[in-house]
């Protein structure tokens, strides 16, 4: 039996939640970020993380971005294959919802049309679209705003088995470190291992959603994520890169089966400002 | 805390010490990458620059729109490093402050150290409380740029840190050294 969905309702639901995404912190972060004040030692990082607290409540108290940087949106969409969509395009309705949050929102319009003319397209569009179909009759609709801050410090891998966990290790706290100041820290970590080169980056930008702090359900993997986060807030880049002892509020790391020659790693940075929003229709 | 009134002359800036709190007060022009690249285009064609840098402070923000009654909307800083290649040239041409986030190249440094101007940080990310800050805002150059156009903002208190001086003492190097494996 199909259950149909009005490609309409995709529309609106994408307008509600780019705008929703941008002005209200999720509660996780908030509380994340909480409890690296009560961590932080040294005095400017702990006021600037109450700032940063004080800045999303702004935010969300007078309906504003909790950040200029309303970014590329970012649209997962998790298809029940027993949903029929009618009344148009899927896509284009995503990207009419796009453009209606970001001008009914105020939403700064940050996406270029072409990576050498860039020329603004004016309303945020086109998303970045992500689509799986999954068991059910349901339509899960996940809206990220990624700020290019963050983003640019990302970086990805493709490494040998042999380098193994320390390699990955070394390769992630490199990363981090070499940032340094630019991504906003404290910063959430997503790391994706395995699968091939796409496959890696994918899964990193997914690792970003997992609740704050959430361990891997893999033993291994946890450990993994817990070493690597000890290492990061070893640098002492700290909060804004003023000095400190909270430069990640979490390292997350989602895998992947992989080719018996490869070990692809890719280190996806967020910022504090971790929005996302969800729905399901 | 010092308070600073803009337009900044070279004495003032130079007596600026890393670290040092600032409430700054004026009129501060914004700028990013594609206004840069602008900017010193016309240098390269020597065409006039659309507004005059002596003494001027550049913020680095891409705005959100303003809601109706806000003279502006979020307005965090964002990453300076991107305006690493242009900015020598800026501050060669009388540019005294910049306010952003982030690092920047020995080259952007050197030219602080010699021609006398500051390198200002704001908490990037928190857009909806710096944006209090700004009482008016207008743009002045290169409105087909979008959020990415020169806008002219008078500001009141708009508090900074500064994170580079005309010594070229740098805050996130001091900082880091100072809680390195905390």
């Amino acid at each position: 039996m199909m259950r149909e969905i009005d490609v309409a309702e995709v529309r609106d639901a994408v307008e509600g939640l780019c705008i929703s995404a941008c002005y209200d912190l999720p509660q996780d972060v908030m509380e994340a970020l909480k409890k690296a004040a009560e961590k932080e030692i040294s005095d400017v990082g702990r006021d600037t993380i109450n700032l940063i607290i004080e800045n999303a409540e702004t935010a969300a108290r007078e309906r504003m971005p909790i950040c200029q940087d309303t970014g590329v949106t970012i649209v997962f969409l998790e298809l029940g294959q027993d949903v029929r969509l009618v009344g148009g395009d899927l896509y284009e309705a995503v990207n009419e919802g796009v453009r209606r949050g970001y001008t009914n929102g105020y939403l700064r319009k940050s996406v270029v049309d072409d990576p050498f003319l860039r020329r603004n397209t004016k309303d945020n569009t086109p998303a970045v679209i992500y689509t799986d179909i999954v068991p059910g009759d349901k339509l899960r609709i996940i809206v990220v705003p990624k700020g290019t801050g963050s983003e640019n410090m990302s970086a990805l891998k493709m490494m040998t088995p042999a380098q193994g966990m320390e390699g990955v290790k070394k390769f992630v706290v490199e990363t981090v470190d070499k940032a340094g100041s630019n991504p906003c820290p404290p910063i959430i970590v997503g790391v994706g291992i395995g699968g091939m080169m796409d496959k890696a980056a994918q899964i990193a930008k997914k690792a970003l959603l997992r609740p704050v702090g959430q361990p891997n359900p893999l033993p291994h993997i946890a450990k993994l994520e817990s070493e690597i986060l000890e290492e990061i807030n070893k640098t002492g880049i700290g909060p804004q890169g003023l000095g400190g002892c909270v430069t990640a509020l979490a390292v997350h790391i989602e895998t992947y089966p992989t080719h018996i020659g490869a070990l692809p790693v890719a280190v996806n940075i967020q910022c504090h400002a971790a929005r996302h929003a969800e729905k399901t229709l | 805390m010092r308070r600073l009134r803009t337009p900044l002359s070279e004495e003032v800036v130079r007596e600026l010490e890393m670290g040092e709190q600032v409430l700054l007060s004026g009129v501060i022009y914004t700028a990013r990458d594609a206004a840069h690249k602008r900017m010193v285009e016309a240098m390269d064609k020597g065409e006039a620059l659309p507004i005059d840098l002596e003494g001027q402070v550049i913020y680095y923000v891409g705005p959100c729109p303003p809601k109706p009654g806000q003279p502006i909307g979020s307005a965090g800083p964002t990453t300076s490093g991107r305006m690493d290649s242009y900015t020598p040239r800026v501050i060669e041409k009388g540019l005294r402050g910049m306010i952003g986030k982030g690092l920047r190249s020995p080259e952007v440094i050197e030219a602080m150290k010699k021609y006398g101007a500051v390198y200002f940080l704001a908490i990037g990310g928190a857009g909806a409380l710096l944006a209090k800050r700004v009482k008016a805002a207008e743009v002045v150059a290169y409105p087909d740029l979008g959020p990415e156009a020169i806008y002219r903002l008078e500001v009141e208190d708009f508090p900074v840190t500064v994170g580079v001086d005309t010594r070229g003492r740098d805050i996130y190097e001091e900082g880091k050294r100072k809680y390195r494996k905390c």
